[in-house]
């Protein structure tokens, strides 16, 4: 069944969870002094799977590609600068609602906007409203144009007088990120095996043939496509917290197109390849950057290395690892009688998007 | 109802640029029978189709369902009021299994995904509908094979499926048995015969054998225009008909 994985993904994806987990455990046996530096690069990679997964949510499962995702990012990095207090910290408590209430109607009105399109329009429409932002922002007062905006203090989670988390400590903020992210995996997961994520299945599948049942499908891709924004937007504003500012080069369309790579590397539509992805990128872009300067050149070469050997990413990988015939990927192609008709060709010909 | 027919067009015409597709069309559909629509290609048959389903707008005239104008309305609003309909296309969802393509046709008429999610009640009930319906068609051995590992025929037999799964009271069938081999289409038309006690059917069909076995009413189509509509036997005599379109057919059958 769709959405439904063969047992080792679970198996994998808590391994690395734990591992993950436990960094402060074997970290400094491993880097040594430089463990603080990589817990920090591991904060951010769980901040970046947390933005590659609501960008899947859109591009992998309802088939909406995107080039604009970077502009809900910035949303929550700069909801976050523009709401703290200058010489104290936020409280999380009306920070996280704001993020959300702010993102929710942007992704609403740009939705609006953009839905009715599709395919190329829809990458033209929502890169140009990307663009539009990222050039608004770059150039406001207010937002501190293209220097951005410093976060002097992260929001603080008390109840009552009683500190709950302390997320300027580097190690609980690494936890706090890492809790976010399982809770939007879970979600996301649940949101996808819905009956709600059955209606965007078959959108993606065929959009016209789910008008012609009777469904309002607009409503459904903007639904989506909000839920997907807030996503988006929480992840921009962990990263706004991690980094300590605000820039306009977290919202362009570099920031859209990087985390649209991190997806082809995770693989599309599976909501936990991304996740994937996400580190595998920052991995090899760390790798890469060492090795020389020009290192866009090898990750070039490697995203598409990876687009011709691996076409559903990393989790194609482990769904179905290459040599073992299962089929419970259920994307095989149907062994049907050959048609007499030229018009009626089966199904899964059709269906070329993979 | 006033009139006694279910679905009624009147001078209806559409035209792509300079081509008139249909040409002042005067159709009607009673309720509870097969009807037919046959035609050489291009004559306008799925054209006609497209524009009661509301896919396309008429350029003019107009067309009643159950007396209420529905011209311009969309797909999505045409399937709500009870017009069901199937492709020419195997238009099925390849990666959902057999049964929640039909769980998805029947989610949608019985009050959404929304009544689902509030109630385990209203959640049976859509899969007992589209179990239903997978029972009618003969598909329920196939509940849980994605639907595209299922054979060709056996995907046309779920687009049927899933169309009564809207319940629809008018169903546009496209060309149900196109592509199919002879067991398939004579399975096929089994399955049309018996549900013709229950539905209002409009079909379009290639398959002379099947259409005369199964057709109430037969309106044939050339150039757009309508050339005869009557009963089944008044077609099968009319010499109009023989001479215009089954003559050249059966040239074609035999060239």
């Amino acid at each position: 069944m769709l959405h439904r994985y063969p047992k080792r993904v679970a198996i994998i994806m808590l391994v690395l969870t734990l591992l993950v987990a436990v960094f402060p455990l074997w970290g400094p046996a491993v880097f040594g002094d430089q463990v603080d530096f990589i817990q920090e690069k591991l904060t951010l990679m769980v901040i970046l799977a947390l933005f590659a997964m609501s960008l899947d949510l859109l591009v992998g499962i309802v088939g909406l590609v995107s080039l604009g995702h970077a502009l809900f990012f910035g949303i929550g990095a700069y909801t976050l600068a523009l709401a703290s207090p200058d010489y104290s910290a936020a409280s999380l408590w009306w920070m996280l609602p704001l993020v959300i209430a702010v993102s929710a109607m942007t992704a609403l009105m740009v939705g609006l906007l953009v839905i009715r399109t599709k395919g190329i329009f829809f990458i033209m429409t929502t890169l140009a409203f990307g663009q539009m932002f990222f050039y608004f922002i770059s150039t406001s007062q207010f937002a501190g144009g293209t220097d951005g905006v410093f976060i002097m203090f992260r929001p603080s989670v008390t109840v009552g007088e009683a500190t709950l988390l302390d997320l300027s400590d580097p190690q609980t903020f690494f936890y706090f990120c890492l809790g976010l992210l399982i809770a939007g995996y879970l979600f996301l997961r649940w949101l996808t095996r819905s009956y709600f994520g059955q209606v965007l299945d078959g959108i993606h599948d065929n959009e016209h043939r789910m008008q012609t049942l009777g469904y309002a499908t607009h409503g459904y891709k903007l639904a989506a496509f909000v839920i997907s924004g807030v996503i988006a937007a929480i992840a921009g504003m962990l990263a706004a917290m991690q980094y300590g500012f605000a820039n306009p080069a977290q919202l362009g369309w570099h920031a859209s197109g990087e985390v649209l790579m991190m997806l082809i590397l995770g693989g599309m539509g599976t909501i936990f390849g991304p996740i994937l992805g996400a580190f595998a990128y920052e991995i090899l872009l760390y790798v890469f950057e060492h090795l020389t300067i020009h290192w866009p050149i090898l990750m070039g070469l490697t995203i598409i290395g990876a687009v011709l050997v691996l076409p559903r990413g990393i989790a194609g990988l482990i769904i179905a690892p290459p040599g073992e015939k299962s089929a419970d990927t259920s994307r095989r192609k149907s062994e049907t009688v050959s048609p007499v008709d030229a018009s009626a060709q089966p199904v899964a010909a059709q269906n070329k998007e993979g | 109802m006033h009139s006694e027919a279910m679905l009624v067009t009147r001078g209806l015409t559409r035209r792509f640029g300079g081509l008139v597709a249909v040409n002042a069309v005067d159709f009607d559909v009673k309720p509870g029978e097969i009807h037919a629509i046959l035609g050489p290609n291009g004559a306008g048959k799925s054209t006609l189709i497209n524009l009661l389903s509301g896919e396309i707008p008429p350029s003019e005239g107009e067309i009643l369902f159950r007396d209420q104008p529905i011209q311009g309305k969309s797909v999505r609003q045409t399937a709500r009021l009870g017009i069901g309909r199937s492709h020419q296309k195997t238009n099925i969802f390849p990666r959902l299994t057999c049964l929640q393509n039909c769980q998805l046709a029947a989610r949608v008429h019985m009050g959404g995904i929304f009544a689902s999610w509030r109630s385990r009640a209203h959640a049976r009930m859509v899969d007992e509908r589209a179990r239903e319906v997978l029972e009618t068609c003969h598909l329920m051995a196939r509940a849980d094979t994605p639907a595209a590992d299922m054979s060709y025929g056996e995907q046309r037999q779920l687009q049927i499926a899933m169309v009564l799964a809207t319940a629809p009271s008018l169903m546009l069938l496209d060309e149900p048995m196109a592509g199919m081999g002879h067991e398939e289409t004579a399975q096929v038309t089994t399955l049309l015969e018996r549900l013709s006690d229950r539905y209002t059917l409009v079909l379009i069909e290639h398959d002379m054998d099947s259409v005369f076995r199964l057709a109430d009413r037969i309106t044939v189509m050339v150039d757009g225009c309508v050339l005869e509509s009557g009963p089944t036997e008044q077609i099968r005599r009319s010499e109009k008909v023989r001479d215009v379109y089954l003559g050249r057919h059966h040239e074609e059958a035999t060239a």
